[in-house]
C-alpha cells in the first residue's frame, strides 16, 4: 500500500522535557487514523513537527515517497491544529482566497468547499464575527481546498457545543467516506472509535500501540448475564476455565472470555446446565476500556 | 516573487489600519512639499516664500526633499512591525506554514513587500521632486537637473534599511509595540556606543566614525542634513560651514550590509523557533 507519511525514531525535547520519544509509525493511504493519548502526551507536538512548525530534535520523517520537501508536500495536505487561525479582519471568502494563493490552487473550489461545511450564506462575513463552531467549520473548508491526499485534524471538536460536535463529526465521516486519508488526534475516545479504523496510542511521548482499532488488545469479548439462579451461575462460571475474570454488579454478571465462544453456544451450554438466562449480551471492550487497560498495564 | 508580493499585499490591503497608514506614509510627505511651496503671508507685514530661498533649485532640491520625506518613514514602519506582530498574535504565521508556505518564503514575502513600497515611495518622490523643481528652479538644464539624483538612491536604500530593521525587531519580539520601543532603545544604545568610543579614543571625530557603522546612524548618514548646505549657499565665503554632504558608496555599502544581516537573522530566528 502507498505510504503517505513515514516517521522514524522521531524525538523532540523542550529543554529537559521530552515531549516525543523515539516515535515511529507510518500512515497509509485510504485509512482513517486516530492518534490517542491523554493531554500532554505529545500528539500536537508530533503533528507540529510533520507540519513544519516545530523543529525536531532527532530522527526523521518524510511525506509520500520522500522525494518532495516538506513545504511542497504540505500543499497536498490539509491540516488544522488546535484552534482555527485566520485573519480576523478578512471575510471567509477572502481568507480562503489567501489559502488558495499559498497552496497554489485555483480559487474556484471556494464555493464548493464552503457548501460542504454549510457556510456558503455567510461567506461575506468577517472571520471575527464567526462563532467557534463556524470558525472550526471554516478551518475544515480551508483544509479541503486543495482536495488533500490526507486531512490532519487536531482536536477538531474541542470547545464546541453538542450540535457543533455533531456537525463536525458528520463532516469528517462524509470526507472519510469519500476515501480521503484522515489523521485525527484526540483525547476523546468515543470520537476516535466512531470514525477511525487504525490508532496510534501515545503516552508521555512514547508509542504504546499502533495498528487496527479492533486488534488493539487480544480479547475475545465478554458476556453480560442475568438470571434468577444468580449464585449458581456465578459458581459455574468461576469453575469453567473458558472464563477469566468474573465481575458482579447488583444482579448483572460480567464474564470475560479466555477463548472464543458464540452467544448461542453459551446459551445452549447454560440451558443444559439448567440455568435459564433472562439477559444475555455479548460485547467487546469499548476503545475506552481497551485504552485504559493498555495504559494501566504499564503503570 | 509576484505570488509572494500578492500574498502580502492582500494581507495589508484588507486591513483597514494598515491601509490608512500606507496612505498616510505616501501622502503626508507630499502635502508638506506642497505646503512649503506656497507663499505664507503674515498679515500683510511681509511674505515668506520658501521658493525664494532657493531650496527648490536643482540640484539641492533632491537633497532637501529626500531628507524631509524620510522622516515620514515611521508611518510605514508601524505597518511593518504590525504585519509581523499580527501574524504572531492571530497565529496565522503558523497556519501559513501549515498551508505550505516555507519559512524562507514567509520572510521573503515580507521583504519583497518592503522593497516594493520603498521603490514606490522613491519613484513617487522622484516624480514629485522633479515637477516641483521644474516649476521653481532657476536652472532647468538637464546636466544640472539630474546632478545629485543619487539622493534618490540613498533615499531608497535608507527606507529598505529602516524597514528591514523593523522587520527584524518584529520577528525578534513578536509584538509591534515592543518592536517600536526597541527602535528607541537602539537609538540610545548607539549614543552609548558613541560615548564609549569617545572615552576610549578621546576624539569626537573618531567616535562619530565608530557610530557611523551602527544601524540607525548609518541610515541617517546616507542623507546628511541639508540646512547647513542651504546656509552655505547664502554665505559662500564662510569656509568653516563647509561639510561633506555627498552620498558615498561606502555609506550605502554599510546599510546594504545591515539589510542583508537583518533579513538573514529574521530567517534564522524563524527557522529555529517552535511555533
Amino acid at each position: 500500500m502507498e505510504n503517505i507519511l513515514t516517521i522514524n525514531n522521531l524525538t523532540k525535547k523542550f529543554g529537559y522535557l521530552t515531549a516525543v520519544k523515539d516515535l515511529s509509525f507510518t500512515i497509509q493511504k485510504g485509512n482513517v487514523y486516530g492518534i490517542l493519548g491523554p493531554n500532554g502526551s505529545g500528539k500536537s507536538t508530533t503533528l507540529g513537527i510533520v507540519l513544519n512548525v516545530v523543529n525536531k530534535t532527532n530522527g526523521d520523517f518524510y511525506w509520500f515517497d520522500g522525494n518532495t520537501n516538506t513545504h511542497d508536500a504540505l500543499k497536498k495536505v490539509g491540516a488544522i491544529i488546535e484552534r482555527p487561525n485566520f485573519y480576523p479582519y478578512m471575510t471567509a471568502e477572502q481568507n480562503l482566497k489567501l489559502v488558495c494563493k499559498i497552496k497554489g490552487v485555483d480559487t474556484n473550489k471556494i464555493k464548493e468547499k464552503l457548501e460542504v461545511v454549510g457556510l456558503l450564506d455567510r461567506k461575506g462575513s468577517k472571520f471575527r464575527t464567526y462563532s467557534l463552531g463556524m470558525k472550526q467549520r471554516l478551518a475544515i473548508a480551508s483544509a479541503l481546498l486543495n482536495d488533500p491526499e490526507i486531512l490532519i485534524l487536531d482536536e477538531p471538536t474541542n470547545g464546541l457545543d453538542p450540535q457543533g460536535i455533531h456537525q463536525i463529526r458528520k463532516i469528517i465521516k462524509d470526507i472519510a467516506a469519500n476515501g480521503t486519508t484522515i489523521l485525527l488526534a484526540s483525547h476523546l475516545l468515543d470520537e476516535v472509535e466512531k470514525v477511525c479504523s487504525h490508532v496510534v496510542v501515545l503516552r508521555k511521548g512514547e508509542k504504546l500501540y499502533s495498528g487496527r482499532v479492533d486488534e488493539m488488545i487480544s480479547s475475545h469479548g465478554f458476556f453480560e448475564l442475568k438470571t434468577e439462579k444468580h449464585d449458581e451461575l456465578k459458581t459455574i462460571l468461576e469453575e469453567d476455565p473458558k472464563f477469566g475474570k468474573i465481575k458482579v454488579e447488583d444482579h448483572l454478571i460480567t464474564a470475560f472470555l479466555n477463548e472464543p465462544m458464540s452467544s448461542s453456544d453459551f446459551n445452549k451450554l447454560m440451558f443444559e446446565k439448567g440455568i435459564i438466562l433472562s439477559h444475555l449480551v455479548k460485547r467487546k471492550e469499548s476503545l475506552e476500556e481497551q485504552f485504559l487497560q493498555l495504559t494501566d498495564n504499564l503503570n | 516573487m509576484i505570488r509572494l508580493i500578492q500574498l502580502e499585499l492582500q494581507k495589508l490591503w484588507l486591513n483597514r489600519t494598515s491601509k490608512i497608514l500606507i496612505f498616510v506614509s505616501f501622502i503626508l510627505p507630499f502635502t508638506v512639499l506642497v505646503l512649503s511651496s506656497i507663499k505664507i503671508n503674515f498679515f500683510g507685514f511681509f511674505t515668506l516664500e520658501l521658493g525664494e530661498l532657493g531650496i527648490f533649485n536643482f540640484p539641492i532640491i533632491w537633497h532637501i526633499t529626500t531628507f524631509c520625506a524620510s522622516y515620514f518613514k515611521f508611518f510605514f514602519a508601524i505597518v511593518v512591525v504590525s504585519m509581523i506582530g499580527n501574524e504572531y498574535s492571530s497565529k496565522t504565521l503558523k497556519q501559513n506554514l501549515i498551508d505550505g508556505l516555507s519559512k524562507e518564503e514567509f520572510i521573503l514575502s515580507k521583504f519583497y513587500t518592503i522593497v516594493f513600497f520603498s521603490l514606490a515611495a522613491t519613484v513617487l518622490m522622484g516624480v514629485a521632486t522633479f515637477c516641483i523643481g521644474m516649476y521653481y528652479s532657476s536652472y532647468t538644464e538637464a546636466s544640472i537637473v539630474f546632478r545629485e539624483v543619487e539622493f534618490l538612491l540613498a533615499y531608497f536604500v535608507k527606507l529598505v534599511g529602516f524597514f528591514s530593521l523593523c522587520l527584524f525587531f518584529g520577528m525578534l519580539l513578536k509584538r509591534s509595540a515592543f518592536a517600536l520601543a526597541f527602535l528607541f532603545i537602539l537609538y540610545i544604545v548607539e549614543w552609548l556606543v558613541f560615548w564609549g568610543a569617545y572615552e576610549i579614543f578621546d576624539s569626537v571625530d573618531k567616535a562619530f566614525q565608530i557610530k557611523n557603522f551602527m544601524p540607525l546612524e548609518s541610515m541617517y548618514k546616507l542623507i546628511d542634513q541639508p540646512f547647513q548646505r542651504v546656509v552655505m549657499t547664502k554665505f559662500p565665503d564662510k569656509a568653516e560651514l563647509g561639510y561633506d554632504y555627498a552620498v558615498h558608496f561606502s555609506e550605502i555599502a554599510i546599510v546594504l550590509g545591515w539589510i542583508a544581516l537583518f533579513i538573514f537573522l529574521s530567517y534564522r530566528l524563524l527557522k529555529k523557533r517552535d511555533l
